[in-house]
């Protein structure tokens, strides 16, 4: 009898025990947005300390990405330190969980303070529209960033005059890495830079010697969407790819067309496993000479930093071929959302972001550079100069991939039809299902 | 008891006596009560949200901001989601992927349970061995056997270890090293046999066949589940009495044909109950399939439920994926409620 009712009274303390523990607010952590939202309740529900608090919610969770957020955070902490900053991550590459996360609590009314976004659409389209962002357009005024950020820059975070978003890096999308030794073991040299006849050529040369030329990673489809916007940017020019967005070019013009078709003949250098690899896993496999070429963003470029390769010597790079003289903007930044519990604290935040001391913490850690034109260059490496340099002078293009170049629903239905063409290489099909869906996103004709 | 029995005594005739001291209820009241908060909380949580999901899914909203105005013409967007090829080759998939996990469940549940049947060796303990998977969450399952499906690194391994790929070799045919998932092949196309019907499908971008890269995710569902089959048969036949078997056995029946002829029969209310089951997993799988192949090359691996997330979430396109998570309702309710029904008439 006496064992039943101890039975009955442990299993009654072990459940509240459990329910105490999963209710209970954690500390300020990275944390998954549920657990988030619950600290900024409590956090709220109490006393808010001298200073107030900070809610900075992103995807950066990973090694590079969570050191980089973590010296903004410093850098923040030094000048307003009676601030405390909730680090409120979904872990997820590229957004993909913290998106989903984001918008329910947007449309929940429980905005964070401030989130990060990839300007042009995603902002514009997605957080804009919906007045979920407030402007920001007075502290440009206030501390003169429309003088060191490039105006192509700026026409992604700005509509009807007023800029929304404070970008704080920015990574390179057209690049191609190449592995050095492979290369000149096969007597191929790849000068500063190169054509798409080129770099045929060197991957017949390639075949030839049973080196599969081109590793793509594209599970998840996102890789192999970006060769085929890195091709398309190449084929067809800045001009007319930027044409495309604003609905000035249609999807099944004749050039690209021949985009779509020198795209298909590059899949024929790809290796077979493919789709069962990451881009990560595809970079590292280049590394390991399993190929030669990989056509990834300057993210990738941390992936070789990692494993220890020497710049120009175990690697290299060049732009995607035929994209000299173009630079495909892939940013990072972040917003002050209508509504923020905390305005001052995030203004503060924000200012620290687009000031040079910022960015020049955060961007190193993070591998790409600065959204400014005038960050300290001898705190970046070989490539990142050679980035800079791009980033000064080049035709800047957003990315549909990334979200800045088209709404969302166009780059889901751009990486459905990537899907089948890449099995089925059919080009009218493509170019006919691109077209539909630019029209159906409303910036087609 | 007695004295039990004096004290309630009393106590009843004490209501009895100043009604208005104890509020009393009648026993349907009682059960009406207590059942309310659940009925409140299914009517609200399912019920209300499948209309509200319904009226989504005839609605305007496809960006990030609500617009629940109605799009005209009303069913516009479950038409443009069936000419959808992504959302064509979900059906495809839904269909082959039901088929062999079904079949392979259903067998290989069975033939573990008529083995542990036999009791033919530490049977106990494999009984507890074969239900193990079903305890795992399926992201668990769908990660591991990514990695076992993988074509460099996983099973593949295997065939060239144990010789085949060199037996294979000698007889001057290629080596066995199967694509798995990240095949795109579709077999047993049947396009140009639609084409009679439609002739338009000689045509279709979409190939209507069985999608090779398929298979692999039925088996990993099939090592999940085919325990939790197993469970069920053996439950079943414990029911089924030595005397039975004994009276086939009388009759001249064969081992064989004591399970073919008498036990497996036996056992049909329990097939139909294990295939509404598992039936009703497969048209919702999610987990396991994006864990483990995503989408796959050319929506060889897709399924309705990635559909409907990465067009809402992803897309934004909030009406299209709740028009495919009605359609899915749709689609489990055809296969619940005849069973449901059928099963309250047999009770009643």
């Amino acid at each position: 009898m006496w064992l039943k009712r101890f039975a009955i009274s442990f299993s009654i303390v072990l459940v509240l025990a459990l329910a105490l523990s999963g209710c209970a607010a954690p500390a300020a952590a990275p944390a998954a947005a549920t657990e988030a939202a619950a600290a900024t309740e409590a956090a709220a529900a109490a006393a808010p300390a001298a200073g107030g608090e900070l809610e900075v919610f992103s995807w950066w969770t990973s090694g590079g990405e969570a050191a980089a957020l973590q010296s903004l955070f410093d850098a923040f902490s030094a000048k307003y330190p009676g601030v405390k900053i909730i680090n409120a991550t979904v872990a997820g590459g590229g957004g993909s969980a913290a998106r989903g996360v984001l918008q329910t609590r947007l449309a929940g009314g429980d905005a964070p303070d401030t989130w990060q976004v990839h300007p042009g659409f995603e902002l514009l389209g997605q957080y804009v529209e919906p007045s979920y962002v407030a402007p920001l357009t007075s502290i440009y005024e206030s501390e003169g960033w429309k003088d060191v950020v490039p105006s192509a820059l700026l026409d992604l975070m700005t509509k009807d005059g007023e800029i929304y978003q404070v970008t704080v890096g920015v990574h390179r999308g057209n690049g191609l890495w190449y592995n050095k030794k492979l290369l000149t073991a096969n007597g191929i040299e790849v000068g500063p830079t190169m054509s798409v006849d080129e770099f045929f050529a060197a991957a017949d040369k390639l075949k030839a010697a049973g080196v599969t030329p081109l590793c793509v990673g594209d599970s998840g489809i996102w890789a192999t969407s970006q060769l085929f916007e890195n091709t398309l940017l190449g084929v067809i020019g800045p001009e007319k790819y930027k044409g495309l967005w604003d609905g000035s070019v249609r999807l099944d013009d004749p050039d690209v067309k021949k985009a779509m078709e020198t795209y298909g003949k590059m899949l024929d250098y790809q290796n077979e496993d493919h789709s069962a690899l990451s881009w990560d896993q595809a970079v590292k496999k280049l590394m390991e000479g399993g190929c030669a070429f990989s056509s990834m963003g300057d993210w990738a470029y941390g992936e070789f930093v990692n494993a220890k390769q020497k710049d120009n010597e175990d690697f290299g790079w060049v732009s995607h071929p035929g994209t000299a003289g173009s630079f495909m903007i892939v940013a990072d930044g972040f917003v002050l959302g209508q509504g923020a519990p905390d305005v001052e604290n995030t203004t503060n935040w924000l200012k620290v972001l687009g000031s040079k001391e910022g960015q020049e913490a955060f961007n190193p850690l993070k591998g790409s550079i600065c959204a400014r034109t005038d960050c300290d260059r001898t705190k970046f490496g070989v490539y990142h100069n050679w980035s800079m340099d791009s980033f000064a002078k080049d035709a800047l293009v957003p990315s549909v991939v990334h979200g800045s170049a088209a709404p969302a629903d166009f780059q889901q239905a751009l990486n459905d039809a990537v899907t089948s063409f890449v099995v089925d290489r059919n080009v009218d099909a493509f170019a006919n299902g691109l077209v539909a869906a630019a029209q159906s996103s409303g910036f087609g004709k | 008891m007695t004295t039990a029995q004096a004290t309630a005594a009393p106590t009843q005739r004490a209501a009895a006596s100043s009604p208005r001291r104890r509020w009393h209820l009648s026993e349907q009241a009682q059960t009406i009560l207590l059942l309310l908060p659940s009925i409140i909380a299914l009517a609200i949580f399912i019920y209300v949200f499948i209309g509200t999901t319904f009226w989504v899914s005839l609605s305007n909203w496809r960006t990030l901001k609500p617009d629940l105005t109605l799009r005209q013409p009303l069913f516009a967007t479950y038409g443009d989601m069936f000419s959808m090829v992504r959302w064509q080759a979900d059906l495809r998939n839904t269909l082959v992927f039901t088929v062999f996990f079904i079949g392979f469940a259903l067998t290989l549940g069975l033939t573990l349970a008529i083995l542990l049947d036999r009791e033919l060796f530490a049977h106990s303990f494999f009984r507890n061995i074969f239900l193990f998977p079903y305890a795992l969450s399926f992201v668990v399952t769908g990660v591991v056997w990514r990695w076992i499906f993988n074509p460099e690194t996983g099973i593949n391994l295997f065939f060239e270890v144990l010789g085949i790929n060199g037996l294979l070799h000698q007889a001057g045919l290629g080596p066995l090293r199967p694509g798995w998932l990240t095949d795109p092949t579709i077999v047993a196309q049947v396009n140009s046999v639609l084409a009679y019907a439609w002739p338009a499908a000689a045509g279709w971008q979409m190939k209507w066949g069985i999608p090779l890269a398929m298979v692999p995710v039925a088996i990993a569902a099939t090592w999940q589940l085919s325990g939790f089959v197993m469970a069920l048969y053996v439950g079943g036949m414990a029911t089924i009495s030595d005397e039975v078997r004994e009276a086939a056995r009388i009759d001249g029946a064969t081992e064989f044909q004591v399970y073919t002829k008498v036990i497996i029969p036996i056992l049909r209310p329990v097939t139909i109950s294990v295939f509404v089951i598992l039936l009703h997993v497969s048209l919702k799988i999610f987990d396991l399939v994006y864990t483990m192949s995503g989408v796959g090359p050319g929506f060889a691996t897709d399924v309705p439920s990635i559909f409907v997330f990465e067009m809402m979430f992803k897309a934004t396109r909030y009406n299209l994926g709740s028009a495919a998570a009605i359609v899915m309702l749709l689609l489990v309710a055809l296969v619940i409620v005849p069973y449901l029904v059928s099963n309250l008439r047999e009770e009643s």
